[in-house]
């Protein structure tokens, strides 16, 4: 090797043998080599003093962030128990399809055959499939996806026995919603699903966790708040990647909701559907289309709602499970009837609180209230003589240019003479609006306040009401520069109106809920000498806890008292219980053999015209009894005349109620 | 003269058989020993917590390997401290040939990983040609600058020095290895530094070395040309918008940082969430400052920049007590090497430098970075050892 010659450059001294000290200009570059090293291990530490010391908490709160996923537990949900403490609606256990979207196959072909796999076996397309999962990952990340509840034995077994060729497939057990009776009181128990986006903006739901299932629909959606009770955690750990890992996070146990105890009796409700169904088929029978129909059946007293039903109905057990969009049309009445061009009725509409309807000659009673009591009529004085009344150039008639001679109110209400009510609507038109001051005071024309999700409001015509329509008529057209909106046809009040709301007819429109508490007023009053009250009708009766202990009892005291003159009343009510119990009465025949001294019953029918539609039929009645008395309001769409085909469905409801044999009686009156 | 026998200096005609057997026994630098010894376990404890889910079924996967990797090295280093660095010098050319070569090969035959070919796959490891390339680089580097130690203040000294490093760091970039190339400028830089340029010229390379910089992430970007890809530009830029979202670059310093942060004083120990789920991607390589921080807190991340402030003193002080200005050199390339790679790399997990791809000397799993630590290190001993050997010749023993 060769020496190495001691060098020129740096002032070094490359000697080996005679190592000097170290030369200045090398000491100062070393000096500067490590000062620029405890430079850098002074920074170094700052910082890592400034990460872990000064800010350590906030970063420790970020990491646990970062790796806990809450995942909500559903809390069991409350049953509705009928008035007895039976359940009409409880929760049952079954297997779900489940997807764990983390343990899918990467995204692109592997996946998507599996979805088509999948949904090959449990009969939905793939697509479907794929659309369940984005949008569950979406509501709740990281937790399951169900793809199919009661998927049947034989999906099951092949996913539990080839479960290589499904991977992130699961079977869990859920409990879904239960509806034991089915159809019955559909519309009136409701329906649950998952919450959505809407309403978790909403106060009534504040604190429920996205995907949690609510009532989306009648009591269920009503007394949510009790049934639903309080979900619990579950903590998930999960990796970077999103893969849950085994973990020790403990969940917190999910709170069970209240159970909602009904006024509904069951063996009313069910006989009202049942005796529902038997009015429309009979109509049917004898030519009327009978589209649809409700009841109501009240307690008088307090308006607990005994039973109550609509039809066309459905089956709330199939919204347990994902509904298909067409089934969601179907049950919205969106799919057209074959041929005849128009909507078919909505089963999930409840019309007996948001049918809107004119109510014929059930009508009446108010009628005769409002004119009695404002001195436009005297009961004794004879009206309505002849086959029609004549004003200026029309003529309102009664039904069947029958002719009942002058008669008196009792003798009016009997037969339901429509000359009689015509005339007097006319006489009471001059005097202002009696009978819509009377209508209000009843309860018509306003809501009710039931403990539903929705009712309508309704309307009783009047002069205001009038003036008030032809304004936005004209607005209306002035804006969008058309010939007509159709809000009006733009003319005054006339007598004319006032003499068609007498009988129930023109813009009245009601539904059969807001009339059973117009009855049941005139039936408090008249029990009372006079002295009534509106009712406040309901279902809710009382909340209990799992085990059935009380936890409270819900109050819905009267809307507001009213006064009637005694005597008038008495009138009128004598007039609706001898149309119901003496012959000639329009509903006579429909009550035969039963025993009016027991169980008086005081029942008016009622038929409203439709322009080119059959008949709307009503029956509206009060049956006393000093325990149990009961109003009963019947409708069917397009079943004909009020005796023929609602009032013997509600002398069905009645024998049902008073434990009276069951007959089905179509009465004859041809009166409107 | 076999590799292991002498500890004479090599330049003496003949050592005096009395003395030979004596400092046959002359110890290496304990410090430095003890401060890599000990990084290997803290390397072997925070690897051990960080890969346990790693790969399945297979716990010690990671901490089997790295602890073959680090007694390796450690027989590698002790060998080496026995062999006269001195004997190295004439072998600068083959050497200097041997890293270009080695890295061609890389480029050739190397497999990919995360889209960079950095490795040749062997029977047991993948060995990162780049990695040795640091030590065989400071040999040949510090060769040449010895054999023109008359000349060093000539612009052409400067220029063939930093010329040499620069093409073995343009290819280690090609790979693309950012990372080693910049410790390879790095390392020629100190050389240079050390020997004595004119201050001059090292000015003119600080500048040079900005306006190129310049160029790279913000002029030649800016009209199309890409000189880095663009995932090394961002990323290099991106310790300056951390950002949580996994989509977005920066997200793993981010990440790093809440494993660091989230450490507090005394560490999460197994609770450590961070590191353990996979939150900071590569926690096991380039990024196990992070999962140390995370684990055992500002203690144990002090304990751990404590080794290496030892290992950096350690080497100074063999830099200054070399026999030689070869030995000297070599210690000032192996100083220059660790301290940037502890610097680069800890900021990088700290977030106050960008993320290069430096490996933590002796801490992060790998083999030929294990490796070539140790190698340098067995330098240092051999360096030591010589200056101990050549001064007790002397009389004069420095401790």
């Amino acid at each position: 090797m060769s020496a190495i010659e001691p060098g020129d450059g740096g002032g070094w001294s490359i000697s080996d043998r005679s190592r000097m000290p170290v030369p200045p200009q090398l000491a100062l570059r070393v000096a500067i080599l490590g000062g620029l090293a405890m430079a850098m291990f002074a920074i170094i530490f700052f910082r890592l003093w400034f990460l872990q010391v000064l800010s350590g908490e906030q970063y420790v709160q970020q990491a646990n962030a970062n790796r806990a996923r809450d995942l909500p537990v559903a809390a069991p949900r409350g049953e509705i128990l009928d008035r007895e403490g039976q359940p009409l609606v409880a929760s049952r256990t079954t297997n779900a399809v489940q997807i764990v979207p983390s343990a899918l196959p990467p995204a692109g072909h592997p996946r998507l055959e599996l979805y088509r796999r999948l949904g090959r076996l449990l009969g939905i397309s793939g697509a479907h499939v794929e659309a369940l999962v984005i949008k569950g990952r979406t509501a709740v990340p990281y937790a399951p996806v169900t793809i199919k509840t009661d998927a049947g034995q034989g999906a099951l077994t092949v996913l539990a026995e080839r479960q290589n060729e499904y991977p992130g497939v699961t079977q869990q057990p859920v409990s879904i919603r239960a509806y034991p009776y089915g159809k019955m009181a559909a519309q009136v128990l409701g329906y649950v699903g998952q919450v959505s986006e809407g309403d978790l903006k909403l106060s009534a739901f504040r604190g429920v966790k996205r995907g949690t299932v609510v009532g989306q629909e009648g009591l269920e959606y009503y007394y949510d708040r009790y049934l639903r009770g309080e979900s619990g955690i579950e903590r998930v750990e999960v990796n970077a990647q999103g893969y849950p890992v085994p973990s020790n996070l403990a969940p917190t146990q999910p709170k069970a909701g209240y159970s909602l105890k009904v006024t509904l009796d069951r063996g009313l409700q069910l006989e009202g559907e049942k005796a529902l169904l038997q009015g429309m088929e009979n109509a049917r029978a004898g030519g009327k289309p009978a589209t649809a129909g409700a009841f109501v059946a009240l307690d008088p007293r307090n308006g607990q709602v005994l039973a109550m039903g609509s039809s066309p109905t459905f089956d709330p057990n199939k919204f347990a499970k994902p509904l298909t969009q067409a089934e969601y049309a179907a049950l919205e009445g969106k799919t057209k009837t074959s041929g005849a061009g128009e909507e078919a009725p909505a089963p999930l509409t409840d019309r007996a609180v948001n049918g809107t309807y004119p109510t014929g000659s059930t009508f009446k009673p108010i009628t005769a209230m409002g004119t009695l009591e404002a001195g436009v009529i005297n009961s004794t004085e004879g009206l309505g003589a002849g086959q029609c009344i004549h004003v200026s150039t029309e003529q309102f008639c009664n039904a069947g240019k029958a002719d009942y001679g002058a008669v008196g109110l009792v003798e009016a209400l009997k037969v339901s003479s429509d000359t009689y009510f015509f005339e007097a609507g006319e006489l009471a038109n001059s005097h202002g609006n009696v009978i819509q001051q009377m209508a209000h005071k009843l309860g018509v024309g306003q809501q009710t306040g039931i403990d539903l999700p929705s009712e309508i409001t309704g309307l009783v015509p009047d002069r205001a009401w009038r003036a008030k329509v032809a304004r936005e008529e004209l607005q209306c057209e002035r804006r969008k520069h058309v010939a007509s909106c159709g809000i009006s046809d733009g003319r005054p009040w006339s007598v004319g109106d006032n003499m068609h709301l007498a009988v129930g007819q023109g813009d009245l429109l009601t539904s059969p809920l807001q009339m059973a508490v117009a009855y049941s007023t005139l039936a408090n009053a008249y029990a009372n000498g006079g002295g009534g009250w509106v009712v406040r009708p309901h279902l809710g009766m009382e909340i209990d806890g799992p085990q059935g202990r009380l936890v409270q009892t819900l109050s819905f005291p009267a809307v507001r008292h009213v006064h009637l003159n005694d005597e008038d009343l008495n009138l009128v009510m004598e007039g609706i219980h001898e149309a119901a119990s003496q012959p000639g009465g329009t509903s006579a025949d429909v009550w035969a053999g039963w025993n009016q001294s027991e169980h008086p019953v005081f029942g008016k029918t009622g038929t409203a015209e439709h322009a080119g539609k059959e008949d709307q039929s009503w029956y509206m009645c009060y049956i006393g009894d000093p325990k149990r008395p009961i109003v009963l309001a019947v409708t069917v769409e397009q079943g004909g005349f009020g005796a023929e085909t609602a009032a013997p469905i509600a002398r069905l409801l009645a024998s049902q109620w008073f434990g009276k044999p069951k007959k089905f009686v179509s009465g004859t009156s041809k009166t409107f | 003269m076999t590799p292991l026998s002498p500890i004479t200096a090599p330049e003496a005609p003949s050592a005096p058989p009395a003395t030979g057997a004596r400092t046959l026994r002359l110890p290496i630098d304990p410090v430095l020993t003890l401060a890599v010894a000990a990084l290997g376990v803290c390397s072997i404890v925070t690897l051990k917590a960080a890969t346990k889910d790693l790969v399945a079924g297979q716990p010690h996967y990671y901490t089997d390997r790295q602890a073959t990797y680090l007694i390796v090295g450690l027989l590698l280093m002790l060998a080496l401290s026995r062999f006269d660095y001195a004997r190295l010098r004439p072998l600068k050319n083959v050497i200097y040939g041997a890293l270009i070569l080695s890295i061609l090969a890389v480029l050739g035959v190397g497999h990919t990983a995360r889209g960079s070919q950095r490795a040749i796959s062997l029977p047991f490891f993948s060995f990162q040609a780049s990695e040795l390339g640091k030590v065989l680089l400071t040999v040949a580097l510090a060769s040449l600058v010895v054999d023109r130690a008359r000349k060093l203040q000539r612009r052409e000294t400067t220029a063939l020095v930093m010329l040499a490093a620069l093409v073995p760091a343009i290819f280690v970039i090609a790979q693309p290895d950012l990372g080693s190339g910049m410790v390879y400028v790095v390392i020629a830089f100190t050389l240079l530094f050390v020997a004595g340029a004119s201050w001059k010229h090292l000015t003119a390379l600080i500048a040079l070395g900005l306006v190129s910089l310049t160029f790279v992430l913000v002029a030649a970007p800016a009209v199309g040309v890409h000189v880095l890809k663009p995932y090394q530009v961002q990323r290099l830029t991106a310790f300056l918008h951390p950002s949580t979202n996994p989509q977005k670059e920066g997200y793993q310093q981010e990440e790093s940082k809440i494993a660091i942060g989230s450490g507090q004083k005394t560490g999460r120990g197994i609770n450590a969430t961070q590191t353990r789920l996979n939150y900071v991607p590569e926690d096991h390589t380039d990024f196990v400052f992070a999962a140390v921080g995370e684990q055992y807190g500002f203690v144990g991340a002090a304990l751990v920049l404590v080794l290496y402030g030892l290992m950096i003193w350690r080497a100074l002080r063999i830099l200054v007590m070399s026999k030689d200005l070869f030995g000297s050199l070599v210690a000032a390339g192996v100083t220059a090497m660790l301290m940037f790679q502890v610097f680069v790399n800890v900021g990088m997990t700290i977030g106050i430098m960008p993320i290069t791809g430096v490996p933590l000397p002796l801490m992060s799993y790998g083999g030929s970075s294990v490796i070539t630590t140790l190698l340098a290190i067995g330098l240092l001993q051999s360096i030591y050892i010589q200056a101990r050997a050549s001064q007790a010749l002397k009389g004069r023993v420095l401790r």
